[in-house]
């Protein structure tokens, strides 16, 4: 369980850090809060050159209210994103997948972005994000862009980030309207990783659902989108039997797989159990 | 020295046995302030690594060891070559038939591997670093042999053999037949006349210790002595058998097991690290250090249970049990370690439980894989057959329509028939099971509950409620050494204590009995506080060094307390009888007038002439005023021999809600009274029984060491090997009845196992009464919640899982076993 050896950088800016990671050669990891990377590199199925590690990086940190968005620093630890208040008030949806992600020791390490640009698919926050809409701000030699959430997450561990580039922040549009936010997580031990988790954002408009944005987690090599559900459920009525029969659509277009946890048709079966649930709960039924 | 008018204590202090007195050792446990094996750096000190096999069973052709011996800091790389003519086999000390083929298991494999992980080569280099790194720079070709992996397939005709010198894939076969033992009637009779015969198939998976502390061994060679420091359980047993294997002399060799953290039976072991630490610290005479990784521990580090049981069971249509025939496999993995071959065999005696069966027949085949060795986990045995029973009791009842417990009740022991001979030949000491079961169902609140399962079914409610119970007892106090020579096993079950008085009156206590986290080092002061009369904070325990602690069998088998424990009485006693000579003498005074109490010899019927145990000490220490012809010293020791076990009993109640649309299962409450004879210290009782039910719900929930089709270990890490921890259990309401062991001065029964012996078929069975009526009869362990759901929505047990480790963790699954690349150590990644 030790690392091969590495280089080592620890820039304090963001350029800095784009500077390190165009001068430390073939293979360059970004480290974030370190967890998910470090046990890759400790069991050697990772072996980088460098290591950028941007803990020092103060700009990368916190929650600021943008106007109409609310923009998540890259490095604000889990620990962080739970204590915020603008999250509680904005995204609390954000605060709840957190919530359920490994125990205390990892939430003070574990970073919003890194768990973002790591895009395990077992992961909690990128359905999260994709739910929400998110963008992503990408910081590359050639400057700065912006990815929405539908395009970010590109496959298996694999994101829009490319060689050379760094994730900045991620911009969380403000919901306007009534809406309800639910996170359902379905594992088996307190600390673990979700065997299939549901993310729902619900406005409610007049005893009827006006809108719901449903993300999947674990149901595919990357977070996906209930589109078939959350089209059932555009202006359907806010009754358990409408929801019922809406979430029975949810794993429509996934492709989960088959492990441990998990056969691929029972997943699909849980897909459709939590969706309904996360819907019920974020209707306020 | 002078003998004072008035003795210092006049009170008695009060009874130190009973008292939860905290742990005098976990300030140091729990804060590292102590020497863990894998702390110890010597001067010059070497750092071993150990190649291990990615495959599972295959002929090395070849190994290429060049690039690893040219890595900058590698001082030497061995292979099984290298130490092919002294490494000897890796000892079984329990043969359990005369005609058991042990196939041989070298610590270092020379021409073939026979499962993953084993190792293949050793790298020796000047940091760990340097060793971790050239494992990967050492090629090894394999020529790959097919895997056995299914025990049932293992067993059939013309099957693919594990090793290629051994006739078949059964090491042996071992057979209790309590007609042919006359402790029983005839068996096939039994079942022939029965009105009823239930008959299930029941799966104990694999588990993995999974102790918190992994491995570590060094080796300091000093001239031809060695002294070796190993996180073990078992340091006089290491002793003794690294000796026979060597060749080292025995009196050459010292082994020091240190504060351990945690074994469970994984630490019951002769490894085949500990025999390469000190062969290659012998060849090179450097000292060296071996330390394993968590991922390197679940792979070789031995596993426990896996036994295929097929129970029989025969009863009138009244619910009284007839006869109870087992026929169990059990794999011992590719080779036979310690007492891999005896750990069925420890149940074999237990399957009938506390049941009174007129006829019982068990018959069990050791089987050979190409997986890991399995040998001692907590319980060893007797969880397998107290699951077996209690689980096929609860079929029963199913049968014949009868409420579980009132079936349990019509055949379980009396109280008063104890002493009890069961059907298997063994004597259970005391108990009432009746009373242990009323106080447990007062505790969970049982009748409320049945009202509750009783609301939920007929509302059909989504989520189910269940109600399971496990009366279990189990043998403890390992062992009488005549039974355990009757049963062929290598050693004797005696155990070990000395006590020195220091000149200040403060008191050593060697135990042979080695802990590993137990508390032996608070209930013993307790012990000897009561039996000496000392204060508790003027005892200090001693333990784990071969040097230090010359005689000892170690700790399992909830031995300690009852046979080590027991020793350390008889060497207070034995104290006590010593000093006598000398109060008498200050006091001139003839012995037989003399009162011990409270640490202090007086004289009867003369108020006010005492002398203190202390006193005597620093008498003895000075011995200018000494009894003629006694020799100065009021040390003792004592070497105690139990005659029977102890058979440690209670009642288990779970409570489980089960989510008929996700599987998911959830303890409500549980609740279990269990009678462990008298309690010395009732916190670390309620630690033991704790830690014991986390145990036994983990394999009735979550634990199982899955392989797939080539023979990999895909739980390779705790993200796949689910471990609960306190956020996964619910909270646990626990209760005694004492029922005092008459085979020892203690009156203790044992503790350390029973919470995971009994714990097991409760979870179960209370899933199974949730759901039983929505068409299940049963759902293999652990009952994961798709397994759960497939019970439910499919019918049969649930059946395997799909055997992938997880996407999570980034696929971060198993280590990379070794330098060679193939499919299966180039694990992660892409799926
Ligand atoms: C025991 C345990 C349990 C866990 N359980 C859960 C769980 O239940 N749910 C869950 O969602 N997660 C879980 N995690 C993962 C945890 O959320 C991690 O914090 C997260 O996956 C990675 O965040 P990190 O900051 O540690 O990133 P790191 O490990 O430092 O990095 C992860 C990856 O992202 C890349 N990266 C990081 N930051 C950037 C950046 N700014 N720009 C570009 N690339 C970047 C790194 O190069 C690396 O490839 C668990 C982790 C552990 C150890």
């Amino acid at each position: 369980m030790i690392p091969a050896a590495f280089e080592y950088a620890r820039p304090t800016t963001v350029d800095e850090a784009l500077q390190a990671i165009a001068d430390g050669g073939e293979d360059v990891k970004i480290l974030a809060g370190g967890q998910s990377l470090i046990p890759v590199m400790r069991l050697r199925l990772a072996a980088p050159e460098t290591v950028v590690d941007l803990s020092r990086i103060e700009e990368l940190r916190g929650v600021r209210d943008d106007g109409d968005a609310l923009v998540i620093g890259a490095m604000t630890t889990h620990h962080d994103v739970l204590t915020d208040p603008l999250i509680a008030q904005h995204a609390p949806l954000i605060a709840a997948a957190t919530e359920t992600v490994a125990d205390r020791q990892v939430r003070a390490r574990g970073t919003f972005g890194g768990a973002l640009a790591h895009a395990d698919p077992a992961g909690d926050l990128p359905a999260v994000a994709l739910a929400l809409d998110a963008e992503f701000v990408i910081a590359g030699p050639g400057g700065r862009r912006t990815v929405p959430a539908a395009d970010f997450f590109v496959d298996y561990l694999t994101t829009a980030l490319e060689e050379g580039e760094l994730l900045v922040e991620i911009r969380v549009p403000k919901l306007a309207g009534q809406w309800g936010m639910h996170y359902e997580k379905f594992n088996r031990v307190a600390q673990a990783w979700s065997i299939v988790a549901v993310a729902a954002v619900v406005r409610r408009d007049d005893g009827h659902i006006a809108e719901a944005r449903i993300g999947l987690t674990n149901m595919g090599p990357t977070p996906l989108r209930a589109r078939a559900a959350e089209s059932a459920l555009a202006g359907a009525e806010a009754s358990a039997e409408a929801i019922a029969a809406a979430a029975r659509s949810a794993a429509e277009g996934t492709s989960p797989s088959s492990d441990l946890n998990a056969q691929a048709d029972y997943r699909e079966h849980l897909a459709q159990v939590l969706t309904r649930r996360a819907v019920t709960a974020a209707a306020g039924l | 020295m002078t003998v004072t008018e008035e003795p210092a204590v006049t009170q008695a202090p009060p009874r130190e046995v009973g008292r939860p007195r905290r742990r005098k050792e976990d300030a140091r446990l729990i804060t590292g302030r102590t020497t863990w094996t894998d702390n110890m750096v010597l001067p010059g000190m070497l750092h071993l690594a150990v190649v291990r096999s990615p495959v599972a069973h295959a002929r090395i052709t070849g190994i290429d060891v060049s690039a690893a011996r040219s890595a900058p800091g590698v001082v030497a790389v061995f292979t099984g070559r290298d130490f092919a003519d002294e490494q000897g086999s890796i000892p079984c000390a329990w043969p359990v038939t005369p005609d058991m083929v042990n196939p041989g298991h070298p610590s270092i494999a020379v021409e073939t591997v026979n499962h993953v992980g084993e190792a293949v080569a050793v790298i020796v280099a000047r940091s760990r670093t340097a060793a971790a790194d050239a494992v990967e720079l050492v090629d090894v070709d394999y020529d790959l042999l097919p895997v056995v992996l299914d025990m049932e397939q293992a067993l059939a005709d013309g099957a693919d053999r594990v090793h290629d010198h051994i006739g078949s894939n059964e090491s042996y076969r071992f057979v209790f037949d309590a007609g042919e033992a006359g402790t029983g009637a005839d068996t096939e009779q039994a079942f022939a006349d029965a009105e009823v015969v239930v008959s299930r198939r029941f799966v104990q998976q694999r588990l993995i210790p999974a102790f918190m502390e992994p491995r570590a061994v060094v080796v300091q060679p000093q001239g031809d002595n060695y002294t070796m420091w190993s996180a073990t359980q078992v340091p006089h047993i290491l002793r003794l058998m690294l000796a026979m294997i060597t060749g080292v002399p025995e009196h050459k060799l010292r082994v020091v097991a240190p504060d351990v953290g945690g074994g469970f039976g994984g630490k019951l072991q002769v490894t085949p690290e500990e025999v390469l630490s000190l062969l290659v610290a012998r060849r090179l005479g450097k000292p060296v250090k071996w330390a394993e990784t968590r991922s390197e521990s679940l792979m070789s580090a031995h596993h426990g249970r896996d036994q295929i049981q097929y129970i029989d069971i025969a009863a009138d249509r009244e619910g009284n049990v007839k006869g109870l025939r087992c026929r169990i496999l059990a794999d011992m993995g590719a080779y036979l370690r310690l007492v891999s071959p005896g750990v069925p065999v420890l149940g074999a005696f237990m399957f009938a439980g506390i049941y009174k069966f007129p006829a019982y027949r068990f018959d069990c085949s050791g089987v050979f894989t190409n997986k890991t060795p399995t040998d001692a986990y907590r319980g060893a045995g007797r969880p397998e057959a107290t699951f077996a029973v209690e689980r096929i009791m609860d079929e029963l009842a199913v049968e014949l329509g009868m409420d579980p417990l009132e079936l349990r009740r019509k055949n379980w022991i009396r109280p008063e028939e104890f002493p009890f001979t069961t059907v298997a030949g063994l004597e259970y000491d005391s108990g009432n099971y009746d009373a242990a079961t009323q106080q447990a169902l007062e505790l969970i609140g049982y009748d409320e509950l049945r009202a509750e399962q009783q609301r939920r079914r007929e509302a059909n409610d989504p989520v189910q409620l269940g109600i399971g119970f496990s009366t279990f007892t189990e043998m403890c106090g390992l062992a009488p050494s005549r039974v355990l020579g009757s049963l062929s096993y290598g050693a004797g079950g005696w155990e070990h204590a000395a006590i020195r008085m220091l000149p200040t009156g403060k008191v050593e206590v060697v135990t042979g009995s080695s802990p590993h986290g137990q508390g032996h080092e608070t209930a013993w002061s307790q012990l000897v506080a009561d039996t000496l009369g000392v204060p508790f904070e003027d005892v200090e325990v001693l333990h784990g060094d071969t040097s230090v602690a010359p005689r000892g069998l170690d700790t399992y088998g909830s031995r300690s307390l009852v046979v080590g424990g027991a020793a350390v009485v008889r060497a207070a006693e034995k104290v006590i009888a010593k000093a006598r000579k000398v109060a008498a003498h200050l006091l001139e005074a003839s012995e037989e007038d003399l009162d011990y109490s409270g640490g202090t010899f007086s004289v009867r019927g003369t108020p006010g002439a005492g002398v203190s145990i202390q006193e005597i000490a620093l008498a003895t220490f000075a011995a200018h005023n000494f009894p003629e012809g006694v020799e100065p010293s009021i040390d003792a020791d004592a070497t105690f021999d139990p005659v029977n076990f102890s058979f440690p009993h209670g009642t288990h109640i779970c409570a489980m809600e089960v989510d008929t649309e996700t599987g998911m299962v959830k303890i409500r409450k549980y609740a279990c009274v269990d009678d462990v004879g008298t309690i010395v210290n009732p916190l670390i009782v309620e630690g033991q029984v704790h830690g014991g039910l986390a145990q036994g719900i983990a394999q009735a929930l979550y634990e199982e060491a899955v392989y797939d089709a080539d023979g990999n270990l895909t739980t390779g890490t705790f993200v796949d090997y689910l471990v609960p921890s306190a956020a996964d259990l619910p909270h646990f309401d626990t209760g005694n009845t004492v029922h005092e062991a008459p085979g020892n001065p203690i009156g203790a029964k044992g503790v350390g196992e029973a919470g995971c012996i009994a714990s097991t078929p409760a979870v179960v069975n209370a899933a199974l009464d949730a759901v039983r009526h929505l068409g299940v009869r049963d759902i293999r362990m652990p009952l994961t919640p798709e397994r759960v759901w497939r019970a439910l929505h499919d019918g049969g047990d649930g059946g395997d899982r799909a055997t992938a480790g997880t996407n999570a963790y980034g696929g971060a699954q198993t280590e990379t076993t070794a330098g060679v690349s193939t499919p299966q150590s180039a694990l992660g990644g892409d799926r």
